[in-house]
């Protein structure tokens, strides 16, 4: 056989790896709203922790259930719920990236991004929030 | 203008000179570097040279001092400067503080560029003929190029409106608008820095980026070369003289890269040393492509194929360090990281494109108009040659590169222009990741395991230019037979159990075992069969026995990791476990609760959460857990680990594993959630009664004796001499489900009056105490039960089982791939051994001994 015939058989195989893997249902990334339209479809949510709502978090029941209210930019609201522990720093964050699917009435979330504020050093903002508490508590 | 009081302005200013001042000399060693590299004349050569050789050296010099520079005001904590208060901070041990310059942006450039100095002078100082004639300058043309761009980054100079860079000595005052920098005496508040990142407070985040880096700026020397070999018009000659380079190079960036893993591993709560995240990603991408290029040197050395591959890999390597930069330092990737990106500016997005394009744009050109030049050899290789097997090698290793390249890179096609349109006709939003990420990643590479297994097998059997038939037969038929037989035995004994993705993967994680393990037998064997043990040429096959053994042991350790703390393995699935909302059992229930001193079951393990303590800094807690395993109720193990949690000054948590290490496995746990410091306040009572030695009392849950009374014990609580006056009483409660606990309450009356030693029983949610003594030979006991005081951690804990061999394959082919720099870069060999015998015995005691 040939050099270039094999060339092109593994170009061949290369390629339909290529198709195979990006017919993989890719995710997006969407708002409530657009979430609530297709249920049961894997998606990326970009929202923010409800504080009007209470957090329910029991670990000496049960370690492995965590539910919360999310809130998007546009306002919409849903229940999460999230089968492992509470991020630490949930309350704190500033936003969050949930990844799961829509089912009827909450979002069954596969993990948990946070965005805090502190692990943004190069954000002005949080500097001048930070510099304004530490001379504050002087 | 207000006179600042206490400000320390020297340092930042020595700085900003010497940033200029390398820039400049950069500048002129590109441009006479350059002007050498063209000059036909040996005397105008000469001369410049030697002019491009001083300024080289200048701007190295600068380069130094700057780095010094930034470590005196971080270590002398003045933070009136914006980068010791950004990164350094009172608390921080001393050893952390050349962590804290690589956390940032610029502090990190920096390291960059002093290890482009110091490959640099290196180069210049070779004393070959062929070194100074012809590469010392085309080389350091392009070394010095990358200097000039990333002083540039660290400039911080406007530009119009537009700020270039990001200095590191610029001024707090100057950086944040707050009202107390219109106070002279600002500084006198400004107590304290923000501090490292807790995550990166670990000893791997001092060793490891400098090696990555080291490893990062190696690649720009193959590169570099390759534009040598053009700009010379020397089309083949440059293989030569880059092999031990680019070998170097490989060894560097790869174990960088695993450095980075068991940091990972050993800090970071994802639980492993790989998660396919775009860190990752961006450093394997440009090794896998210099594994590739190296291959098709070698090819080229031995036979003249595959020159223009090589030119290809090399220019390609160095491009997709540029390109990781990039995604990872720019924030592009957004919200797909774990890793903490930093939102830098806009400048510094279109420097890093920038320089992308610099370097990247004119070298392709360059390659694309002289490909027709490069020599190649028209007569195809036969397959039965070694070369042609090392190819197509190269061309998997080439292609995988690519595969996760692209998949990384989803994120950033939603923000280009024109393919962001086309993704938000067909997607209705920005593109990303699907539901189960890694197995994208695993269900491709395992294919590229299989076939690396068997190329690495069976190539170095093959002969250049072709092989005799009969010489294959016998070699490989022999490797063969030993292991197959082997890791048959080692199916029966030792089965993988991965069913998450189904039986076909594990059929593909059986057959990548085999080729790996396959791999292993048929370069060790290799030795004796054809080296007739001649070690110091062993070189590639140690290096190929490293790596498949690193694979080998990766197979292991992923699929028959196990979750020890999933409730379902214990089998106490209670039912108020299940899910309120869809009443069914679901995955992952991957943490379990343990309540203060009450043993749990964990796998084969009994789990007590012993009590916590504080470490030196501040908000970091460490929980103690025993872990001990009984046979026949003899205690066969018993260990504590200690993962810890820290809450951040800004009240951030992070939480560190620990892991017990055995040769056979690793007991790996963290904390994954734990109540605040301030606890529920208590508002139950203490109950006081009267009770004497052999009396039984009740509680809510049980009933207790006093054993005795003990005057002045000494035991491992308590130590007092018998001139004290101190009383304890020991009690046993009985609870109702026949548990027995002790509790030893004390008493003590010394100079400064009485002290009570209360004791808790946190699993009973009890405190005992020792309230005082009354008439009759009976003593006063106070009893407190609580509802709202029960101490719990809650905790994932997993086996690794073999994970070591990951680290010891490292090593191998770490040791493997430096003997071939040694032979192919000519070393001494009293040389070589030192340089074996330290960097060997240094990736031992990190990898497997430092824990």
């Amino acid at each position: 056989m040939k050099k270039t015939n094999i060339i092109i058989l593994i170009g061949i195989a290369a390629l339909i790896v290529g198709l195979l893997v990006f017919s993989v249902d890719f995710s997006t990334y969407d708002t409530i709203g657009s979430a609530k339209n297709k249920k049961g479809k894997f998606v990326h949510l970009i929202a923010k922790l409800d504080k009007s709502q209470p957090i329910t978090y029991d670990p000496i029941n049960n370690p492995n259930y965590l539910s919360f209210y999310a809130i998007d930019s546009l306002g919409e609201k849903t229940k999460v719920v999230y089968h492992n522990s509470k991020p630490g720093d949930l309350e704190k964050s500033e936003r969050i990236v949930l990844k799961g699917k829509m089912e009827n009435d909450y979002f069954d979330c596969k993990d948990i991004l946070l965005k805090c504020p502190s692990k943004y050093k190069d954000d002005k903002k949080v500097l001048e929030k930070n510099m304004k508490d530490q001379t504050a508590s002087n | 203008m207000i006179k600042f009081e206490g400000e320390h302005l020297l340092p930042g200013q020595i700085g900003h000179f010497f940033v200029i001042l390398a820039l400049i000399a950069s500048l002129i060693s590109l441009i006479s570097f350059f002007q050498a590299s063209r000059s036909n004349q040996i005397e105008d050569k000469k001369s410049w040279l030697n002019f491009a050789r001083i300024s080289f050296g200048i701007q190295a010099i600068s380069i130094l001092i700057i780095f010094s520079t930034i470590f005196y005001i971080c270590y002398n904590h003045y933070y009136e400067y914006m980068y010791a208060y950004k990164h350094a901070s009172k608390e921080l041990e001393t050893k952390f503080l050349l962590a804290c310059i690589w956390e940032g942006q610029e502090g990190s450039f920096l390291l960059w560029s002093i290890w482009h100095a110091i490959l640099g002078l290196t180069i210049l100082s070779i004393k070959k003929e062929e070194y100074k004639v012809t590469w010392q300058a085309p080389v350091l043309t392009i070394i010095s190029m990358a200097q000039f761009c990333l002083m540039l980054m660290i400039l911080g100079i406007y530009f119009f409106d537009v700020r270039i860079g990001n200095s590191p000595f610029t001024l707090t005052r100057n950086e944040i608008p707050a009202p107390i920098f219109s106070q002279p005496n600002y500084l006198t508040f400004l107590k304290d820095g923000m501090g490292l990142n807790v995550l990166l407070r670990n000893y791997w985040m001092v060793i490891h980026p400098p090696i990555l880096f080291l490893g990062f700026a190696s690649t720009l020397v193959p590169f570099a070369f390759a534009y040598a070999g053009i700009q010379t018009q020397k089309f083949g000659d440059w293989i030569k003289p880059v092999l031990p380079w680019a070998l170097f190079s490989a060894c560097v960036l790869g174990v960088g890269i695993m450095m980075g893993g068991k940091w990972a591993y050993e800090s970071l709560s994802f639980g492993g040393y790989w998660a396919w995240d775009p860190v990752e990603n961006a450093s394997l991408v440009p090794w896998l492509i210099l594994i590739a290029g190296l291959h098709t040197m070698l090819i080229y050395n031995a036979t003249g194929h595959s020159l223009r591959a090589s030119y290809l890999f090399a220019i390609l390597t160095f491009i997709f360090i540029l390109y990781s930069t990039f995604l990872t330092r720019t924030g592009v990737l957004g919200d797909t990281s774990v890793h903490a990106f930093t939102e830098a500016g806009k400048a510094i997005n279109i420097m890093i494109g920038l320089f992308v394009l610099v370097f990247a744009i004119p070298m392709l050109t360059l390659f694309l108009i002289n490909y027709k030049k490069i020599p190649t050899i028209i007569k195809e290789e036969e397959t039965n040659s070694r070369e042609f097997w090392m190819f197509m090698g190269s061309l998997i290793l080439f292609i995988s590169s690519l595969f996760i390249i692209i998949i990384t890179s989803i994120p950033v096609y939603s923000k280009t222009p024109f393919l962001k349109d086309l993704i938000f006709k067909i997607h209705n939003g920005p593109l990303a990741m699907p539901e189960d990420a890694e197995f994208i990643y695993n269900k491709v590479m395992i294919m590229v395991a299989i076939f690396l297994g068997l190329v690495t097998a069976v190539t170095q059997y093959l002969k250049y230019k072709s092989t005799p038939l009969q010489y294959v037969k016998s070699n490989i038929l022999k490797t063969i037979v030993v292991a197959g037989v082997l890791t048959t035995l080692i199916f029966i004994f030792y089965p993988f159990t991965f069913q998450k993705h189904g039986i076909g993967f594990l059929i593909a994680i059986y057959i990548a075992f085999f080729f790996s393990f396959y791999s292993v037998i048929a370069n060790a064997m290799y030795i004796p069969l054809v080296l007739k043990n001649n070690f110091k040429s062993a070189g590639a096959s140690l290096s190929h026995i490293g790596f498949s053994l690193m694979i080998a042991g990766m197979l292991i350790s992923s699929s028959n990791k196990q979750v020890i703390s999933d409730s379902k393995v214990n089998g106490i699935n209670l039912p108020m476990s299940k899910d309120p909302m869809t009443k069914k059992q679901e995955d992952p229930t991957e943490n379990l609760t343990l309540i203060r001193q009450v043993p749990t079951r964990m796998g084969e393990y009994e789990v007590t959460y012993l009590n916590d303590s504080s470490g030196h800094e501040k908000g970091r807690h460490f929980y103690h857990l025993q872990f001990l395993r009984k046979e026949d109720s003899l205690t066969r193990e018993k260990f504590v680990l200690s993962p810890d949690v820290y809450q951040m000054k800004d009240n951030n948590m992070s939480s560190n594993p620990d892991i017990k290490t055995y040769l056979t496995r690793d007991i790996f746990t963290y904390i994954s959630f734990a109540i605040n410091e301030e606890r529920n306040t208590d508002t139950a009572q203490f109950k006081t009664i009267e009770i004497g030695e052999g009396d039984t009392g009740y509680y809510r849950n049980g009933y207790y004796i006093l054993n005795k009374v003990e005057k002045n014990p000494s035991d491992c609580k308590f130590a007092y001499n018998p001139k004290s006056i101190a009383l304890m009483a020991d009690i046993t409660f009985y609870s109702k489900d026949s548990m027995r606990y002790k509790a030893t309450p004390l008493i003590e009356a010394d100079s400064f009056g009485i002290n009570n030693y209360d004791d808790t029983l946190f699993a009973q949610n009890l405190f005992v105490k020792f309230a005082g003594v009354s008439d009759n030979h009976k003593i006063k006991l106070g009893i407190k039960e609580s509802d709202s005081l029960i101490d719990f951690v809650t905790v994932k804990a997993y086996v690794f089982p073999y994970i070591i061999l990951v680290w010891i394959g490292l090593i191998i082919m770490a040791f493997g791939i430096l003997l071939s720099v040694i032979k192919r870069a000519k070393i001494n060999n009293n040389l070589a051994a030192i340089i074996l015998t330290f960097i060997t015995a240094g990736l031992i005691y990190m990898f497997i001994f430092a824990n």
